[in-house]
């Protein structure tokens, strides 16, 4: 049965505290300036009625990738488990990926090609968790596979009331926020 | 596949489009070589466990190790404190390791104090100079005129260096200048202090209280996890504080305090939990000791009264209390850690103690727990030399003349600096590990004091600005350099944990167990450094303890037995006070000439204009230790100042969020231009910065004037009468737009 990877964020849980962007930038040799992964507080209502979100973001790993559309070159392309990567052998840094990416989670690197998160692919085909789901203190983040039915982040996105970034987009982003 | 270079693949393309088009393999033609995973090869070709050194926390690391360098860091699952996970400042470490800009050779100030101006110097000159001087200060002065200021674990060596050298002057700014009034607070109240890390079972509490906590971007990494453990759990959160920060984002109720006036608002909470019987009552009776005077003594403190003071509406207070107390006794009052604010802080800390005993959490899974060390053999040292001619212990007043400090002030020892002050003036200083310039209030004062000794050194892996202040700096290397004594704090899980060297230091640093074994040799001290090195000093206390040696350095950290940790499991409460009672009423306090029962007095108001300073933390650093780091500054390079949104439409010019001003203080003390931050988050009375940036020192080329310095505005401050802390929050400052000309 193929694969569908994706990630759950819970937002009650996260406390925006970053570590899972120093994890990721250590773990992937992200060049300085550039983030695969990073954090947002999203506040609303006026003092002292206030409300907040605080939550980590990514590439979303869409079902419907526009990146993917995009490129001229095929170096953005749907991986394993429908995550999306870019093979940087192949990428010229034209930016047309990341003026169709409705997210803004992709980046030049210093190299030249563009870089995003890819979900840690190389630990994640070896059993292991992403770099960022690993450290996360408050364990606000859980991988897995969606086309199983016994894997938490199907639990979770089932169970659970969940939403996506952006969903008018109609991207179908991977990456799952409890609210 | 042949290998081309970008530009050429283009052209190849360009040309075969044609061609490819034609032959309806447009789309199959790019895909056909698809890439594997890429792998960025930072997993170590060996892995070694220490724990962390860029907060007091000292969690658990494995440290990867390719090709001899540290490539990543991630949490030890062996280590009670990190269980497998690092906050953003512990995986960001190798960014202190490889920071350009750390201290590298010796250096001998060649200017005047204060200049940061320095020739460097050999391991041997510097050493040498160093003995000389303080061999001077104890032939003119005695051995006590020398106080030593140390930060961090590694502070241990130096601790043991002024025990034999014969000075009790041993100041850390993590007392009088954080935790202090609480420490005294729980003293007074249940026999000790709390410590640290912190007896609270945040894990299990149904109902968790913050007051002025900033849980959640302070990462004390174990108490971040578990309230986030307990918030997955349904737990509800009640947070006090004048900024809706990222728990009060959380929180079931958010009380917006005014600045100063949280006492008054605990005072209301015991007013509706007593008179609503809503009490531990037969845990008092069993445990406690003046519940009949406190009753009386809040009887009028109603929700009403808080009010009017705090400006938290009453029906606000009512249904706060009461969710605190229906989760009793598993309703956990964080006691905080940085508690010096209003220079009544140890009153106010008296109040948080007293209501946790009213939940009758103290002792109970939920609350407070009981915790235990793990059992470890001391190194088998020699006696200690006798000082002749030195100050008897029975001559030298307790914490510095306050009464019920148990421990040395920093700020004390800066005061005793200052001729005429004590019982004796202090004429030589060691700096170990913490930014006095940041760490102490008043810079100003700080600085004027240091002219007044003979000799100041520092020993640092930065070039902080107390390293420009210094006649010696001696350059330190980081924790993943260096061995260090085994850490085995008090703690639920009873645990002993083992720093070992990752890799060799770089440039020409060295171990602090190095630099002050050398310098005892010079002193004529090295029979009580007898150890070869910090590896045979923990090698010898393993050895005694019967600790598998092997398996400690394999895991990292060992666990001992489990222990009943409250009274659900067997465990008695631990009261250890003279009477074994809990002490809501303090006849201790009376004694002495202080109030016995917190009691609010209003704090002085902001001049018209201004608003009043308040500071806390950031996730990603650990005051002023990490802004110079680029991993963590890349993320969070500078702070800003806080503006309600409101008050800033109010000001005399316009203010667009983003917009850099500068703050102003009531003595007319500025800081550096400084990005405003306006937003709904925050009371219009106060303003609220970031603590640790605004660096000034030269050698900090990523921090160095970036932000605002709150330390430098903090030109006073108030000092509790009862511990001697340092209340920093009684500064005001008003904001001018940055490009205007004083």
């Amino acid at each position: 049965m193929k694969k569908r990877y994706a990630m759950v964020v819970d937002t009650r849980r996260c406390v925006a505290c970053g570590a899972c962007a120093i994890a990721c930038k250590t773990e992937n040799r992200v060049s300085n300036g550039g983030f695969r992964c990073w954090t947002v507080q999203e506040t609303s209502g006026t003092f002292p009625d206030l409300a907040l979100e605080a939550r980590s973001e990514r590439c979303n790993h869409c079902a419907d990738a526009p990146c993917v559309s995009a490129c001229p070159t095929g170096a953005s392309y749907v991986a394993e488990g429908g995550a999306v990567a870019v093979d940087r052998r192949k990428c010229t840094g034209c930016k047309a990926c990341m003026a169709s990416c409705p997210y803004g989670a992709r980046f030049v690197h210093a190299e030249g090609h563009v870089d995003k998160c890819t979900f840690c692919l190389h630990r994640v085909t070896q059993a292991r968790l992403p770099a960022c789901v690993e450290t996360c203190p408050t364990k606000a983040l859980t991988f897995g596979d969606l086309a199983d039915p016994a894997s938490a982040v199907t639990r979770l996105v089932h169970g659970r009331r969940v939403k996506t970034l952006q969903p008018e987009a109609g991207t179908r982003p991977q990456v799952f926020f409890l609210t | 596949m042949a290998r081309y270079t970008r530009r050429q693949f283009i052209q190849i393309g360009a040309a075969a489009g044609g061609a490819v088009a034609a032959s309806g393999l447009a789309t199959r033609f790019w895909g056909l070589d698809a890439a594997r995973a890429e792998d960025p090869g930072t997993d170590g070709d060996r892995v070694v466990p220490t724990f962390c050194e860029l907060c007091f926390w000292n969690c658990g690391v494995l440290a990867h190790v390719k090709g001899g360098q540290v490539t990543k860091l991630g949490g030890n699952p062996e280590h009670p404190l990190s269980r497998g996970m690092l906050c953003p400042r512990g995986a960001g470490g190798t960014g202190l390791l490889y920071d350009p800009d750390r201290l590298k050779k010796p250096l001998i100030r060649a200017s005047k104090r204060g200049e940061d101006v320095f020739q460097e110097a050999s391991w041997d000159a510097a050493l040498n100079k160093v003995a000389e001087e303080l061999l001077k200060v104890r032939e003119r002065h005695g051995p006590e005129a020398v106080a030593l200021f140390t930060h961090g674990f590694g502070g241990s060596w130096w601790k043991h260096f002024m025990k034999a050298w014969g000075s009790p002057n041993i100041g850390a700014p993590s007392y009088a200048q954080c935790r202090g009034p609480r420490e005294a607070a729980f003293t007074l109240t249940y026999g000790e202090g709390l410590g640290s890390p912190e007896p609270i079972d945040l894990a299990n509490a149904r109902v968790i209280t913050l007051i002025g906590s900033h849980l959640g971007e302070n990462m004390h990494n174990t108490q971040v996890q578990e309230l986030a453990e307990a918030v997955g759990k349904g737990a509800q959160l009640v947070v006090v504080d004048p900024r809706f920060s990222v728990a009060a984002g959380k929180a079931r109720y958010w009380l917006p305090v005014k600045p100063g006036t949280d006492l008054a608002l605990l005072l209301a909470w015991m007013n509706v939990i007593l008179t609503e019987k809503r009490h531990d009552a037969e845990y008092l009776a069993k445990y406690a000791t003046g519940l009949d005077e406190l009753t009386a003594h809040v009887a009028t403190k109603t929700p009403e009264w808080a009010s009017a003071i705090t400006g938290v509406r009453p029906e606000l207070i009512r249904e706060s209390a009461r969710l605190i107390a229906s989760a009793r006794p598993a309703s956990l009052i964080h006691p905080g850690r940085h508690t010096t604010w209003y220079g009544d802080d140890t009153q106010r800390l008296r109040a948080t103690a007293i209501l946790a005993a009213l939940l009758g959490s103290w002792g109970r899974r939920g609350g407070y727990l009981v915790t235990d060390k793990f059992r470890l053999a001391g190194y088998p040292l020699p006696k200690p030399p006798l000082h002749p001619g030195g100050r008897s212990k029975d001559d030298m007043p307790k914490g510095g003349g306050f009464p019920v400090a148990d421990e040395v002030l920093a700020s004390g020892l800066c005061d005793a600096t200052k001729p005429g002050r004590a019982l004796y003036d202090l004429k030589a200083w060691i700096v170990y590990g913490t930014n006095l310039m940041q760490a102490l209030p008043a810079p100003q004062e700080t600085a004027a004091a240091i002219q007044n000794l003979d000799f100041i050194v520092a020993i640092d892996v930065l070039p902080a600005e107390i390293c420009g202040f210094a006649d010696v700096v001696l350059p330190e290397c980081t924790y993943l350099e260096r061995d260090d004594d085994l850490a085995a704090p008090a703690y639920k899980q009873p645990f002993v944990a083992i720093r070992q060297a990752v890799v060799p230091p770089m440039y020409e640093s060295k171990p602090g167990s190095w630099i002050a074994k050398e310098l005892a040799n010079r002193v004529g001290l090295g029979d009580q450094f007898p150890w070869a090195d910090a590896r045979e000093f923990v090698e010898t206390r393993l050895a005694a303890s019967k600790i598998d040696s092997a398996e400690l350095r394999r895991k990292g950290a060992l666990v001992g037995k489990p222990i009943p940790t409250c009274e659900e499991e067997g465990a008695t409460p631990n009261i250890t006070t003279g009477d074994g009672k809990i002490k809501l009423f303090s006849a201790e306090l009376q004694q002495l000439g202080f109030e016995p029962l917190p009691d609010f007095h209003p704090q002085e108001e902001a001049p018209a204009g201004m608003f009043r300073m308040l500071s806390g933390r950031a996730p990603t650093h650990t005051f002023g230790r990490t802004t110079n780091n680029r991993l963590l500054a890349e993320p969070f390079p500078e702070n800003e100042v806080w503006v309600n949104a409101e008050a800033a439409r109010a000001l005399p010019f316009p203010l667009a969020n983003g917009d850099r001003v500068v703050l102003v203080n009531q003595d007319g003390v500025r800081s550096g231009p400084v990005r405003a931050r306006v937003t709904e988050r925050i009371r219009g009375d106060c303003v609220y910065l970031v603590h640790g940036f605004g660096h000034t020192a030269k050698g900090l080329r990523q921090a160095r004037g970036r932000g605002a310095s709150d330390s430098l505005l903090t030109s006073r401050y108030k000092v509790d009468p009862i511990m001697g802390g340092t209340g920093v929050n009684v500064n005001f400052v008003r904001l001018e737009p940055a490009g205007r000309v004083a």
